[in-house]
């Protein structure tokens, strides 16, 4: 069993966990995630490894309750137990001094990037770190990333806090400017990293994504995850899930994604009647 | 005047004749199963299996002929005739404890070995008339011990002290830890999975092998004692080297299986609606989207589409029916015709009394979707076939102009599976073919690390259970020896 340890409220629909799953723990690298399962009927869901502590054996994650499966995982408590926590799974973050490296989160990404920028902070890189949200109450983790940051740029989409705007218009200012920028990094909806991807492509800068694909077992078994890049298929579980923003089918991701967003939809709906009902 | 050797013969075969007339031998009991109209929208099993009676009527049946020749076509060599003899006797508890001794998963095997590729079909009573229903018998004397509580626990040695990783709770797993049990050593499972059993619950469906019996029979490894470990994905949790040098393993098996799917590499198969068999069945199986309370999605249209010929696509299309609750255009898409598809003739059979279609000769050159990213249409073309190939079957070759448009919003590729790699790049020592499986000594699943075995379909490439089981008891023998010396 895996025992949530604690949880912390971050906008009024992320929260974060600390989960018991010391072999993870132990061996987990940035950029990897686990899947897990609350209950016997639940579904099998991949979610980013946010932090880990070895000593105590436990793994942080960032869950934003966007569905069926995730309201559930939100509505646990301290001292209640994930059924499955499974992983590392997927290959860690290529981490080297790439020089100057530009972060950039969208929503509950920001979670997902939040290992990466302390890893390339800690290998000496210079970090510009940019995280953007819908509205203010959403922005996640500023604090904490300022902290491995040289420099830390909010955006929200209505301008109610930060820049006004996108993550990805900032980093293209940035390089109009003339910035000197050697990596990219943009994890988030999948929109937000293809506009990120468009806007490095021309001035030919490695830009890595991460993706969140729809996958059942995440040890390369089901093949759900599969993913277009260049012209060749890989898994998101075993391949991924970064790879060469350039390179990926973000189209066929968006679309992938929507595949079972009816089935889900009912669900959230049954939800919503119970807890009218119980109110 | 001497007698000719014809009169000779024809002597010999009507006293023969008159023998099997005396004893009266009854004809090949057939399998009870329920009509195909009604299974079909469900998921409970199809065949329902001997009653005492049918039993011991099939059992008499058996020659009991002096070479046994099923012994040996059994990959665990199941002590075959003298099972039949206890269910002839109405011995059956003691007929399941018979084939135990080799057998770790007789209701399993009883259900989805290919029997007649196997003990039935080297069966010396198959060369006058149809061979005993060894699995059918097998099935039952295991089902029979198990629904009267009669399973015992084998008796197990005095502990040794050394201590063994299975890697991979699959058939072959699970026979190397009950042996190894059995000997006294102590035997940890780890399995990447939420559930103990591999392929047998995330591959093999409900209404071919029901998933409470498949726990049952792994049940007797725990209750022997093994330690489970489950989400433990060797390889990335932690590596072999780990299990031998900072877990003190004195040796370990490695039984993951073939987990790997291959796809045909043509134009539009990551559009939505084209599943992998594997992910389709997992789906369904182990995440039971069939049933109301799980949450798992899974997508059945209107007209589905198979391709392959396999166990896994017969599976895929008998799952697929029952998933859309009958409604459902299921078909076959094989490019070779009837003769050469390697699934069993039994699941053939089922498939084609439930209404799935077969449209064979066919190869999909390319998935079309529509505006939402959803597969529609498969463009097939005809084949006809040539000269046999390496496998021996005949080649399929493309018929220059026949392409045509096969209708289809739900596809599932059932092409077969290769291992993956998680444990071959992380343990620099183990040799690997260029396939991807493991090399191993013939006699004693050795890998090319000390100390490391592997068995099954990861050796093998996708095959079948038993043959698994097969590889488990010999590396379990292998491994036993290893200890005893080390």
């Amino acid at each position: 069993m895996y025992k949530v340890v604690s949880k912390k409220k971050l906008a009024p629909n992320i929260t974060r966990f600390s989960v018991q799953a010391p072999a993870v723990a132990e061996s987990r690298k940035p950029g990897q995630f686990v899947v897990i399962r609350a209950c016997e009927e639940g579904e099998r869901v991949p979610l980013t490894i946010v932090d880990s502590d070895p000593e105590a054996g436990t793994i942080d994650l960032i869950i934003q309750d966007a569905g069926y499966s995730t309201h559930q995982l939100c509505g646990m408590e301290p001292g209640d137990n994930l059924l499955d926590v499974l992983g590392p799974l997927g290959k860690p973050t290529e981490i080297h001094n790439y020089g100057t490296v530009v972060c950039v989160g969208g929503g509950v990404g920001t979670a997902v990037l939040y290992p990466i920028v302390k890893a390339m902070k800690e290998e000496g890189n210079e970090v510009i770190t940019i995280i953007g949200a819908r509205t203010k109450e959403l922005v996640i983790l500023e604090e904490e990333l300022k902290e491995f940051s040289d420099e830390l740029i909010v955006t929200t989409d209505d301008g109610s806090y930060g820049i006004e705007g996108f993550g990805s218009t900032v980093l293209k200012n940035m390089l109009e400017e003339g910035r000197e920028i050697d990596f990219v990094v943009a994890i988030g909806p999948t929109l937000m990293m293809k506009a990120v991807a468009e806007v490095t492509r021309p001035h030919e800068i490695k830009t890595i994504v991460s993706l969140n694909s729809i996958m059942i077992d995440g040890t390369g078994m089901c093949g759900g995850c599969r993913v277009t890049i260049g012209d060749e298929t890989k898994f998101a579980c075993v391949d991924g899930p970064e790879f060469d923003a350039h390179l990926v089918d973000f189209d066929e991701q968006i679309a992938r994604h929507q595949y079972y967003k009816d089935q889900e939809c009912k669900l959230t709906e049954e939800i919503d009647k119970l807890e009218q009902e119980k109110a | 005047m001497a007698t000719s050797s014809r009169d000779r013969k024809r002597r010999t075969r009507s006293r023969s004749k008159q023998r099997r007339k005396k004893v009266e031998r009854p004809p090949r009991q057939p399998m009870p199963t329920r009509p195909a109209e009604e299974r079909i929208r469900d998921f409970q099993e199809v065949a329902l299996g001997f009653t005492a009676e049918l039993a011991q009527k099939e059992a008499q049946r058996c020659l009991h002929c002096t070479n046994h020749p099923c012994i040996e076509g059994c990959p665990v060599a199941v002590d075959i005739p003298a099972f039949i003899e206890l269910i002839s006797e109405g011995e059956f508890g003691a007929a399941a404890r018979k084939i135990k001794e080799t057998n770790t998963l007789p209701a399993v095997c009883g259900r989805v070995c290919p029997q007649e590729e196997q003990c039935e079909e080297v069966c010396l009573m198959g060369k006058v008339d149809e061979p005993v229903a060894i699995g059918r018998l097998e099935r039952f004397a295991a089902d029979y011990e198990r629904e009267h509580g009669e399973a015992k626990l084998p008796e197990t040695d005095p502990a040794t002290g050394k201590k063994v990783a299975v890697v991979g709770s699959g058939p072959a797993g699970i026979t190397v830890a009950y042996e190894l049990l059995q000997k006294g050593h102590q035997v940890t499972i780890f399995e990447a999975l939420h559930e103990l059993g591999g392929v047998l619950v995330y591959g093999i469906p409900e209404f071919r092998l029901p998933k409470k019996i498949v726990h049952e029979e792994i049940e007797t490894v725990k209750n022997l004692g093994a330690e489970i470990k489950l989400n433990m994905l060797i390889g990335k949790t932690k590596t072999i080297d780990q299990l031998l040098e900072e877990d003190g393993f004195d040796a370990v098996f490695i039984g993951t299986g073939a987990g790997l799917p291959m796809f045909l590499g043509i134009p539009g198969e990551n559009l939505n609606g084209v599943y992998s068999a594997n992910e389709f069945l997992t789906r369904v199986n182990l995440m039971k989207a069939y049933k109301e309370e799980y949450v798992t999605p899974v997508k059945v249209g209107e007209k589905v589409a198979v391709i392959g010929a396999g166990n896994v696509a017969m599976d895929s299309a008998r799952s697929a029916l029952r998933v859309g609750q009958g409604k459902s255009d299921v078909s076959i898409i094989y490019r070779r015709s009837r003769e050469q598809m390697p699934a069993r003739e039994e699941e053939i059979h089922h498939a084609e009394e439930e209404g799935v279609k077969f449209n064979l000769l066919t190869n999909p050159i390319r998935f079309i979707g529509n505006e939402k990213g959803v597969v529609e249409k498969i463009e097939c073309i005809r084949m006809e076939l040539g000269e046999p190939d390496d496998s021996g079957r005949r080649r399929p070759i493309p018929i220059e102009g026949s392409e045509h448009i096969v209708e289809a919003d739900t596809v599932i590729v059932a092409l077969g599976t290769m291992p993956r790699e998680f444990i071959a790049d992380t343990t620099p020592d183990l040799e690997t073919s260029e396939w991807g499986t493991f090399n191993v000594e013939e006699d004693t699943m050795e890998t090319s690390k000390e100390g490391v075995f592997a068995g099954g379909d990861v050796v093998t490439g996708s095959a079948t259970v038993i043959k698994a089981m097969g590889a488990g008891r010999t590396a379990a023998a292998a491994i036993h020896e290893y200890l005893t010396e080390k």
